[in-house]
């Protein structure tokens, strides 16, 4: 079964190349590229006019499966992520319940190789049922086939644990994932503590809350030699504090999610519950030194931390509301709209936040590039296509996303995984 | 005068000056027959107005609830423990189907900031909000602003300070909005970890210093502290809290002697004020109450009832 895209202006982390090429694909990986492929093939794609990227990879999201499969399930999610223009994901453990032991992880596992189409990985928890008191089995845990582990949703916030976690997670060489929340100091908020929290007369979260656990979790990783990698980033602070220690040599990696390079708690004024999300929306500040923190590679991934709920989840007074939109299939558009267009990254950068740095922090030596002997993951996108946001389009089972309404640039075409086309428009 | 054209009353933050004022003029006229021997005026015969409140509530309920009977309107009450929220239905479900046995207003009260907007954007039926988590009280701040009116005989110009835990309190952020529409410089005065980020941004001054409060202000408006804060850990003790933030007679001694003392009840005597100056010379605490009553007639008069003054009994 072979697959040739033909006039592919080809993008990756290094370079976007400037003439159009062919890529034959066969068996499920990339056996040729050239200026022009005359071979027959049983499918054939046309990216005339369009970018060709390497097959985008969300290392953030949540499958509600185990636990709450009315908001979305491992097989809606793969939908999603497809449509999305992703062609592997990495799915956080706060599932019910939690993913940390192998049952858990090997019920997603299955359940993703049932459906097909994807590759998805789980994300192993790092403490017990996420309780922030005792650490999970990582051996097993990764034999299992998690990629990393988190406690995300939650912040390992107990100091100790967390210096034995990384310590154990060297020796197991996985990446750690820190959700950044020092929940003493945001419990109880609805959304960034600052002027429109105190005018909505809601509590606040203060930035404090993520910061203190980055300089935290900067010190740990200074201070023993280990790798960490920060959850959705939401301030400049953040950033800055991240841009140091990387000078400094630690090994720190981070991603943002596309909301908090496009929105700010403004969002939040009409008490829109899909604009409440955790890290919440912050200011303009903050959202000017993500999209610098992207552009200058101190921020090394996109991902989307899609969250989905249902509507009678999200129907509800701003206090009560759960946090978390859905972003699998609006990632592509917003950063074409906030970022290509607007000159913050080039195309070769967008194949590198979005495809090889996210490849090299999940250990997907085989993917992140387009070149010959790699797995066939590709993502076409037509950076010229104008749409708007609406709910109808949705293919995951929620629809929480503050987007609903708003005018992109840039949508996904096809998308091709293991040599088949799993998405096209 | 000006016309009242909103279907809801959510707040003051969303009104402008001229909509104050007639809602402290048309209370004027409420205010003399809430005084007759026979309490009554037929302008909303026949409308049917519900109290909705999921927090508990006497007075503020009461006063509502004898607006809207003064008026002739027909009321029903509606408490949290009563209502079926316990058997988890939403806000909205249960304003739907009250306004489904056509009712013409409701009243809201709730713990949670923005229902009542939720509300107003997805009912026909007029909302009036009476108290919406910490975000805003527009009636209360609306009677205070009438009894300051009332016993000053101005707004503009005037130094309110407004004394207590500045940053759960939904008063405190109404007055703010209302009483600098209309020209008055207000200062918040409490303890650092009760007084919100960016409170400056909406028009007050902040001043820890009680001393220097009571000295420059011609209203005192302290606040009721809950007790809980003390649990929460933002205040060390209520003892120091009473002893830098509570106003007794002795710390008046360097007060305007017009001042006002007001607060929007209920008062914990000894904490916030003592006894004496509650019941002091000063205090204008009933009277705000009574102004309750005309200020709501008038809000209830202006979204449901005609255009114009109130007609004479037929």
């Amino acid at each position: 079964m072979s697959l040739l895209i033909k006039n592919a202006i080809i993008v990756n982390a290094d370079k976007a190349s400037k003439q159009a090429q062919d890529i034959l694909i066969d068996k499920g990986v990339i056996k040729k590229i050239a200026a022009s492929i005359n071979e027959k093939a049983t499918t054939t794609v046309d990216a005339k006019g369009m970018h060709v990227l390497p097959g985008l990879i969300d290392v953030h999201v949540h499958f509600r499966e185990p636990g709450q499969e009315h908001k979305e399930t491992v097989e809606s999610g793969i939908h999603a992520a497809a449509k999305g223009g992703f062609t592997s994901v990495l799915c956080m453990p706060n599932t019910i319940p939690v993913m940390d032991n192998r049952s858990i992880a090997e019920l997603v596992i299955s359940e993703s190789k049932r459906v097909g189409m994807i590759n998805v990985y789980p994300i192993g928890a790092i403490t017990k049922g996420q309780n922030n008191e005792e650490l999970t089995d990582m051996f097993e845990l990764k034999e299992a086939g998690c990629k990393a582990l988190s406690d995300d949703g939650r912040c390992v916030t107990n100091s100790r644990l967390m210096r034995l976690a990384f310590e154990y997670a060297k020796m197991v060489d996985i990446p750690l994932i820190q959700h950044c929340e020092d929940h003493s100091l945001s419990c109880g908020s609805v959304m960034n503590e600052g002027i429109n929290s105190t005018v909505l007369g809601v509590k606040g979260d203060p930035g404090l809350s993520e910061t203190v656990i980055v300089a935290r979790d900067i010190e740990l990783a200074d201070y023993l030699g280990t790798r960490i990698h920060f959850a959705h980033m939401s301030l400049k602070r953040s950033v800055e504090m991240i841009r140091d220690a990387k000078k400094r040599g630690i090994q720190v990696t981070a991603e943002a999610c596309p909301h908090h390079f496009t929105l700010t708690d403004d969002a939040l004024k009409d008490f829109n519950t899909c604009a409440k999300v955790n890290p919440p929306l912050r200011t303009q500040e903050d959202v000017d030194a993500v999209k610098e923190g992207l552009k200058d590679g101190t921020i090394d991934c996109i991902a989307t931390d899609h969250a989905p709920h249902a509507k009678e989840d999200k129907e509800m007074d701003l206090d009560h509301a759960p946090c978390g939109m859905v972003g699998l299939e609006t990632a592509v558009g917003l950063v074409v709209t906030e970022l290509v267009a607007a000159k913050v990254l080039s195309w070769p950068q967008v194949a590198e936040r979005m495809s090889a740095a996210p490849a090299k922090l999940a250990g997907l030596a085989n993917k992140g590039a387009i070149e010959e002997g790699k797995d066939a993951d590709i993502t076409i996108i037509d950076s010229k296509a104008e749409w708007t946001v609406t709910e109808a389009d949705f293919v995951s089972k929620s629809t929480n996303s503050p987007f609903i309404g708003r005018e992109l640039k840039g949508r996904v075409h096809t998308t091709i995984c293991g040599g088949k086309v799993v998405y096209k428009t | 005068m000006s016309e009242w054209t909103k279907k809801s009353l959510l707040d003051l933050q969303t009104l402008n000056k001229e909509e104050i004022e007639l809602i402290l003029e048309t209370a004027k006229s409420f205010k003399e027959v809430s005084a007759r021997e026979v309490k009554k005026v037929p302008a909303l015969r026949g409308k049917t107005v519900v109290t909705l409140f999921f927090e508990p509530s006497t007075r503020t309920r009461a006063s509502f609830e004898l607006a809207a009977k003064r008026l002739s309107a027909d009321t029903i009450n509606i408490a949290s423990s009563t209502s079926s929220q316990t058997k988890g239905e939403s806000v909205l479900d249960t304003a739907r189907n009250i306004e489904a046995m056509n009712v013409d207003a409701i009243i809201v009260r709730h713990s949670s900031s923005g229902v009542p907007k939720i509300l107003s954007d997805h009912m026909d039926a007029a909302i009036i909000n009476a108290g919406d988590g910490c975000r805003a009280h527009p009636t209360q701040a609306l009677l205070d602003m009438f009894t300051i009116q009332e016993k000053l005989g101005h707004i503009k110009g005037l130094n309110v300070a407004i004394i207590g835990d500045i940053k759960h309190s939904r008063v405190a952020r109404s007055n703010i909005w209302g009483l600098t529409k209309l020209g008055a410089k207000v200062t918040v005065c409490g303890p650092a970890t009760l007084i919100p980020v960016g409170i400056e941004s909406l028009g007050a001054t902040v001043d820890y210093d009680l001393d220097n409060v009571i000295k420059n202000n011609d209203v005192l408006m302290p606040l009721r502290i809950q007790l809980e804060r003390q649990q929460e850990k933002y205040l060390p003790s209520l003892r120091e809290y009473a002893k830098k933030f509570g106003i007794n007679k002795a710390k008046l001694k360097n007060a305007k002697k017009d001042v006002l003392i007001m607060h929007p009840g209920p008062t914990n005597r000894g904490l916030e004020l003592s006894a004496e100056v509650a019941d002091g010379e000063y205090s204008v605490i009933l009277d705000q109450v009574t102004n309750g009553v005309a200020v709501r007639m008038a809000i209830l008069y202006l979204l449901l009832g005609a255009r114009g003054k109130p007609s004479e009994d037929e």
